[in-house]
């Protein structure tokens, strides 16, 4: 399979949905069959998550939120969200 | 230690009327109690009821979902109060337009069933000439933007198909394929001896889902689901007892998983009764096989009663006549042999008493004679 790269531009596929869960208050990714329970960090990059910015880009606007934040980080979670067909990107490479 | 989680998912069982007579339907053997179907205002009732409760997944089933008239309107409600909406089906009314009136109402995804890759064994196993309109209703879902999930219930007829199915399921560009070996309960159980797949069968199906898996990666998810009678330890059976699904019934029935209504052991409740809330976290079904506490040896001692909680409480009831006991198919079981005697029956069937049987299996079709159809 494909990687995500620094430079890919990920965004949601069009069967995953994002939606504020009011019993756990917390936000949640579904998608056919699978429910993702999202903590703070994994909610902050997907918010940013457009298919416009790379992943560099991501990363880069939430270090100047946060402190601590790994570009490995980010990357892992994308790839983990590429292997669940959540994400899917166009990479110009 | 019992923990109280809230349930992520809710299988709404609409209806047990069905146009299949499929030889391993989860379908009650006993449909007498399941006439009384709850009304479309029932349904919303425990639609929201599920919300408040956490329920995030709804997977529309049954039963065959398409026959209930008020689908349009479940939908409809399902989607207003965000539910990720999955119809089960098996297509067979699904016209293109009944699957625009689905997208129109917000449905989310759409699971169909066939039975085998080519229409003779499917139709056959089906017990009902349906494969034609089960491909036609397929291409329409992806015409229409729907996420696909293929659905294929694997057992000794078809199981040498796996390459088969999965080219299948490229063509007609699914993107999740559920290769779900039986499981049995209800009418699988009652057509055991004819269903259970052999050794050899398995070892070359799993061959061809890996190799599947590797090809497919970046278009398809491919579900495989192990046949637990010949695996060593039992599966996780719903992710844990009244931990993460729950089930109701066409009538109104709350149950922990759709086979647990055969565990006589325990009183059934329903939604015409009680409110969804104290089903799940007081009633003595959701209670009983709870957390980890209740477990019997060798799995209250045992490291992996996180990973498989014991295993299946219905198999353990099937097989034993106790649902307290550990699941037999665990190697660990005092009650295995129960297991390795029905697989050592089928794997010692000699090549030419399986191959006539090949050509005419004998399968109890689930009610194909009609007069006790619903």
């Amino acid at each position: 399979m494909h990687e995500v790269t620094m430079a890919s531009r990920p965004r949601l596929r069009s069967q995953a949905r994002l939606q504020w869960d009011s019993v756990r208050q917390k936000r949640v990714l579904l998608s056919p069959e699978g429910v993702l329970l999202l903590n703070a960090t994994a909610d902050a990059i997907l918010a940013l998550c457009d298919g416009q910015r790379s992943v560099s880009g991501i990363a880069a606007d939430l270090s100047s939120r946060y402190n601590h934040v790994v570009d490995q980080e980010v990357l892992a979670f994308f790839n983990r969200l590429l292997q669940k067909r959540l994400i899917e990107c166009d990479d110009e490479t | 230690m019992t923990m109280r989680h809230n349930p992520l998912g809710l299988l709404a069982e609409l209806t047990y009327r069905c146009p299949l007579h499929c030889p391993y339907c989860s379908n009650p053997l006993n449909l007498g109690d399941h006439r009384s179907e709850l009304t479309s205002e029932e349904w919303f009732r425990v639609l929201n009821e599920a919300h408040a409760l956490g329920v995030l997944q709804l997977h529309l089933s049954g039963g065959e979902p398409l026959q209930r008239r008020d689908l349009l309107e479940i939908v409809e409600q399902a989607r207003k109060l965000g539910f990720y909406t999955n119809l089960i089906t098996s297509a067979l009314s699904l016209t293109p337009v009944k699957a625009e009136q689905l997208k129109e109402a917000g449905l989310d995804h759409i699971q169909i069933s066939i039975q085998a890759a080519d229409s003779t064994l499917s139709d056959r196993i089906a017990g009902t000439p349906s494969y034609q309109r089960k491909i036609e209703a397929a291409r329409t879902v992806k015409k229409l933007g729907f996420p696909l999930t293929l659905n294929v219930v694997l057992h000794r007829w078809n199981i040498d198909q796996v390459a088969e199915i999965v080219a299948l399921a490229e063509e007609l560009a699914a993107d999740r394929l559920e290769l779900a070996n039986t499981q049995y309960y209800g009418w699988a159980w009652h057509n055991r001896a004819s269903l259970l797949p052999t050794w050899e069968q398995l070892q070359r199906a799993e061959v061809s889902v890996r190799d599947a898996r590797a090809r497919l990666a970046e278009q398809m998810q491919i579900i495989y689901v192990i046949p637990d009678y010949y695996s060593r330890y039992p599966k996780p059976c719903m992710g844990g007892w009244g931990r993460q699904q729950l089930t109701v019934t066409p009538n109104g029935n709350v149950l922990p998983c759709p086979a647990a209504a055969q565990i006589t052991a325990l009183p059934i409740e329903n939604v015409r009764q009680h409110s969804l809330s104290w089903i799940w976290y007081d009633s003595p079904m959701f209670n009983r096989y709870r957390g980890s506490d209740w477990l019997p040896e060798p799995c209250h001692s045992c490291p992996r009663q996180a990973i498989d909680f014991g295993g299946c409480r219905c198999q353990a009831f099937q097989l034993t006549g106790d649902a307290a006991v550990t699941d037999p198919v665990c190697e660990l079981s005092p009650n295995h042999a129960m297991i390795t005697n029905a697989v050592r029956a089928v794997n010692q069937l000699s090549e030419p008493a399986r191959a006539t049987a090949k050509v005419t299996p004998t399968f109890n079709y689930r009610f194909r004679t009609g007069d006790r159809r619903p």
